[in-house]
């Protein structure tokens, strides 16, 4: 393309003048942006207001295409679903089946733990979610994983909350606006969550990975006892996270431990739910009060 | 980049030329909103768990320097790096330091190499795309993050492929922005 003439400043002290102090105009930006990188990177919350009414502001058009996004998704698998229809029916005809098996179980052992911890007087406290909300954006071009709920202050939602689909853990809430919050998602590499293997509660820390996959960490050196298709929960230590929340399945090992998919894709999650803050609760007063304080942390120390 | 097919929806506008001018609003924020639409839109679109969307908010800003260097102002990259920061996800600052650097820097190849053509344009930009990803990349693992560089190369050959595409674009809104739709009495 040919230059544009009028750029050149010539002998015109004015026009000099004027393209000095653009380059001026041009660094000075590029200071300020120093400086704001300087307090947000020394660990301030300065911005999260700005950020949080930014979001709210944006949050109609992202909730427009929520809409659209979960319908979209839906075409696509439909149109997928017609490959395989027929065996697919049959294999998950017999799933259902021993599914609705296990349920009957599930809700016949549910009975009977809230029955021994009636008995042992543990306080329950309230276990439904805050508020049903979808996912409105993600930081899709960044490498730190951050998503949009549409829910905020408004509906009750704190700092600090986890946010789960049906499926499993998607994230925690970080910042609040009045209409809508941000979510750490697990996949970012500082989001760090306890948790344990499901069979037999080996203790590990899942860590993520920044690009979709997350880091299982175990506690325990040594042999490694993890096997491609353990599925990691929630283990509650160090509170925040409820226990046996799903998170991940190995797909690959590591030399001390694995690699593991998130369960619930935030990109096929329609809905996701805002939980409590779950505390650990504190253990029973000793009946003959002796000695021992009981140790309020049940679990191990928090990350 | 900018020769193109005249659209044929807009050939009724065009017809009218005689006595009409451009939109004085419309061809001075129509740069403008493109780079913000850039940085927010594409976000609503796909919720990831990895980087894959190229930072279209920095390559349209990218493209109008190079097919109009004197239109948006050399401080530009300091309001829309602000709006950038403000729904990307990386640390506050990055966007306004990292935007403001690189209008810098594509003046200063426009004044080195004037008479530019398709593939030096597309090199140029690659080579300002590549740095800003892992500038960004950097910057997010200063504030806390630990991700390795591996996870970016989609995202890095995404968007260099599709920076033309995205010249190309910018190239209709040009020319949108210039209706003349202005009656002159």
């Amino acid at each position: 393309m040919a230059p544009s003439d009028n750029r050149r400043s010539g002998f015109s002290r004015r026009a000099q003048y004027s393209t000095f102090f653009a380059y001026l105009a041009a660094v000075a930006g590029a200071l300020v942006g120093v400086a704001a990188l300087a307090v947000s990177l020394s660990g301030g919350s300065a911005f999260a207001g700005l950020r949080s009414a930014a979001s709210d502001a944006a949050a109609p058009g992202g909730s427009a295409v929520a809409a659209g996004r979960s319908g979209s998704l839906g075409v696509i698998e439909t149109v997928g679903g017609y490959f395989f229809a027929a065996s697919r029916n049959a294999r998950l005809t017999r799933e259902l089946a021993e599914a609705r098996t296990r349920l009957v179980e599930a809700e016949g052992i549910a009975q009977e733990n809230a029955r021994l911890k009636a008995l042992l007087g543990l306080a329950q406290g309230d276990q439904r979610p805050v508020v049903y909300t979808r996912m409105t954006a993600s930081s899709a071009s960044s490498t730190r994983r951050f998503a949009t709920i549409a829910a905020g202050a408004r509906d009750g939602v704190q700092v600090g909350m986890p946010v789960r689909t049906p499926i499993g853990l998607i994230g925690r809430v970080l910042e609040v606006g009045s209409g809508s919050s941000r979510v750490l998602l697990i996949s970012d590499s500082e989001s760090v969550v306890p948790a344990r293997r499901s069979t037999d509660g080996i203790p590990a820390f899942v860590q993520g990975r920044g690009d979709g996959s997350v880091q299982v960490r175990l506690i325990n050196l040594g042999i490694n006892p993890l096997k491609k298709g353990d599925v990691l929960v929630t283990s509650g230590s160090g509170g925040l996270y409820r226990p046996n929340t799903a998170i991940c399945m190995v797909v690959k090992l590591t030399r001390d431990g694995a690699i593991a998919r998130m369960l619930s894709d935030p990109a096929a999650s329609d809905h996701v739910a805002v939980d409590r803050v779950w505390s650990v609760p504190v253990p029973p007063p000793v009946a003959a009060s002796s000695a021992a304080p009981a140790s309020p942390g049940s679990g191990g120390s928090a990350p | 980049m900018i020769v193109l097919r005249k659209p044929k929806v807009l050939d009724l506008r065009l017809e009218r030329r005689i006595n009409r001018a451009p939109s004085l609003l419309l061809a001075s924020s129509v740069p403008w909103l493109l780079v913000m639409a850039g940085s927010l839109v594409p976000l609503w679109f796909v919720i990831s768990s990895a980087p894959v969307l190229p930072p279209f908010g920095f390559l349209i800003l990218v493209a109008w320097k190079q097919l109009r260097p004197g239109l948006l102002p050399m401080w530009a990259g300091l309001p829309l790096g602000v709006f950038d920061d403000l729904y990307s996800g990386q640390p506050f600052g990055s966007g306004i330091f990292l935007w403001s650097l690189a209008m810098i820097v594509l003046d200063v190849v426009e004044m080195r190499i004037p008479w530019r053509n398709f593939a030096i344009e597309w090199l140029v930009g690659a080579a300002i795309i590549a740095a800003y990803v892992l500038a960004c990349l950097g910057i997010a693992n200063a504030g806390g993050g630990s991700t390795s560089a591996v996870v970016v190369v989609p995202q890095l050959v995404v968007s260099i492929l599709l920076y033309p595409l995205v010249g190309r674009m910018v190239a209709v809104f040009d020319r949108f922005r210039l209706l003349p739709i202005r009656k002159l009495d």
